[in-house]
């Protein structure tokens, strides 16, 4: 009896953390204000229990009505709704993927670009934009972006386990750093090639949501859902692979499938992120890690809050992009540099657990 | 219950183990001992597959090379020289991923590897560091982290590699205690070790390798010898056998 009481008490302190419910209630209410303030705010502002009341009246059997002009209904509907969810998906999915990069690399720096993806897909844009494949259908750059920077990736991932799997992760960080050069000398030479076309190639690359409409968010959603809930699922086992590839195989993971799945689905993901949004640089490094700085360094909870707190980030950072010079826009990459990094090294300084 | 029949090693090019055979059962403390670079270290890495091998080992009755990874995972646990103990994951957490062979990959743990992880927690007397971080442990105190993780993984036979790297000396010899009455709970322990006497104080037997081949196999009196040890170390000793055991003591030239 007293054993068991003692088991008990052990019992009820061997817990992994995760996340907690206060941060997760934080980091939901966040994205929840995030997105109020992307669909608010803007040349027309719209309350959020205008918001609100119109997404109701919306829905069948409420017989909710709107209290929004036409007008108003088409800026929310039309305009913000779709920028504002591509924003989500895309911050979020960035943040996802450069925590599980981090975590499969074991490299705080690695970030969702690491393998060439960037390259890939602005190499890709830039030959659809300059040979003006872009001329009949706006859908052609996505899809061209997305196709760069997937074979980016299978390049960088066949080199480097050409080059030596024995070496683990470090020859497939340089196989990746080497397939990116190549792709943007490739990029460069394309670019300079077909100057009249520079300006829309250079927009494209700087990243932004000022043309998002439903159909990328159709485009791109399926793939980041898909690779969101395979890097969520792998959350455990990312914090198996902290302990070294060798510790983590004699525990039974099978380290190089884990990584070539955690790989395929944050490029996946990543890719068809960049395909609808461009670059946008910083997010997949400054969420995890802010998380890892304030929360926990647990994959399982800086996983699942990269997910929520990196897509109110994109969010937030795409209002500030599109108000600050407003009617003007910036692109968002500056915007996330500009803000995140100073605000990355408040934390960085305030934070108590910094290794 | 392991056994290995005629196992070589071989990586980049060069043989670092070379035809050794042995066995051991449960409840049965084996030291392989032997100079830098004998391979002790590969012998423990190719049981638990981190080495590919030519020979046979057999865990239990069962061909290594028929057992699945997570399979292996169940029957073998290793505890590497320095293991990677993160700093800021709890203690607690870090035992619950000894339970990893036991959990299905995309899930997390149950009750009973919650159950399994505070036993091996008691079992070491860590009940009431459950919560710290490992980062906040002195070195004794992680290398009981560092078995408590592998007791959970709940396998039967365990390997470590130099156990007491690292630790005083009265921190070696409680570590060294603890493993000994792991043992007596049924496991098979093999582990490698530097320190002779304390090998020869632990072990039931003893193993000398030296470049890859096993030189010298049985009770520590028999195997720890002068002429061994000045054959294979190429070290001046004077061995002292009395009541309380037996001493290596190393000599001045």
């Amino acid at each position: 009896m007293a054993v068991d009481s003692v088991r008990a008490r052990t019992e009820s302190r061997v817990r992994a953390r995760g996340v907690s419910r206060g941060w997760g209630l934080c980091a939901c209410a966040f994205l929840v204000g995030s997105l109020v303030v992307g669909l608010g705010v803007g040349p027309v502002a719209i309350s959020a229990g205008g918001i609100a009341e119109s997404a109701l009246s919306h829905l069948p059997l409420l017989h909710v009505h709107s209290p929004l002009s036409s007008a108003q209904e088409a800026i929310l509907w039309q305009l913000r709704a779709p920028r504002v969810v591509l924003a989500a998906l895309v911050g979020g999915m960035l943040a996802l993927a450069g925590s599980a990069y981090q975590g499969v690399f074991r490299n705080p720096l690695a970030d969702p670009y690491l393998l060439g993806v960037a390259a890939g897909a602005g190499l890709g844009a830039t030959l659809a934009i300059s040979l003006g494949l872009a001329g009949g259908s706006e859908q052609i750059v996505p899809v061209a972006a997305f196709v760069g920077a997937t074979v980016a990736v299978v390049c960088a991932y066949a080199l480097g386990r050409s080059a030596g799997a024995a070496r683990g992760t470090g020859a497939l960080v340089l196989a990746g750093v080497t397939v990116a050069a190549f792709m943007t000398a490739i990029q460069t030479f394309v670019q300079q090639q077909h100057t009249d076309t520079l300006q829309n190639v250079y927009a494209w690359l700087l990243g932004g949501f000022s043309t998002a409409g439903w159909s990328d968010v159709v485009v791109a959603a399926p793939y980041i859902v898909v690779s969101s809930i395979v890097l969520l699922l792998h959350r455990r086992v990312l914090d198996v692979l902290s302990l070294g590839d060798e510790e983590a195989t004699s525990l039974g993971i099978d380290v190089r499938r884990t990584r070539l799945l955690v790989v395929a689905a944050a490029t996946a993901g990543t890719a068809a992120a960049v395909s609808v949004s461009g670059l946008i640089g910083f997010v997949g490094i400054i969420v995890p890690h802010t998380i890892r700085l304030l929360v926990s360094t647990s994959y399982r909870a800086v996983v699942v809050l990269s997910l929520v707190v990196g897509a109110g980030f994109l969010v937030l950072t795409d209002v500030l992009a599109r108000t600050i010079l407003s009617p003007a826009e910036l692109p968002i990459g500056v915007v996330t540099a500009f803000f995140g990094a100073p605000f990355f090294a408040v934390v960085l300084r305030t934070s108590k657990s910094v290794r | 219950m392991i056994e290995l029949r005629d196992l070589t090693v071989r990586f980049e090019g060069h043989v670092a183990v070379r035809q050794a055979s042995f066995a051991a059962e449960p409840g049965e403390w084996i030291v392989l001992i032997g100079p830098n670079g004998a391979g002790k270290t590969s012998v423990l890495r190719a049981v638990c597959g981190l080495l590919p091998f030519e020979g046979e080992i057999l865990l239990d009755g069962h061909d290594v090379r028929r057992l699945g990874r997570r399979e292996l995972a169940r029957v073998v646990a290793f505890v590497p020289q320095h293991p990677a103990t993160p700093a800021e994951l709890t203690v607690a957490e870090y035992v619950l991923l000894g339970r990893t062979p036991h959990i299905g990959y995309f899930s997390t743990e149950g009750a009973g590897d919650r159950s399994a992880a505070a036993a091996a927690l008691e079992r070491l007397e860590l009940d009431a560091f459950a919560a710290r971080p490992l980062g906040s442990l002195s070195g004794g105190e992680l290398q009981r982290v560092v078995l408590a993780r592998a007791i959970a993984q709940e396998a039967p036979i365990l390997l470590l590699d130099e156990p007491t790297t690292a630790l005083d000396l009265g921190r070696q010899q409680q570590v060294l205690e603890l493993i000994d009455s792991l043992r007596l709970d049924g496991l098979t322990v093999v582990s490698t070790m530097h320190d002779l006497t304390l090998a020869g104080q632990y072990a039931e037997r003893l193993l000398l390798l030296d470049r890859g081949a096993v030189v010298a196999e049985g009770p520590p009196e028999q195997v720890l010898s002068a002429a061994n040890l000045s054959a294979h170390y190429d070290a001046r000793v004077r061995v002292v056998h009395d009541d309380d055991g037996i001493f290596v003591l190393p000599l001045r030239g």
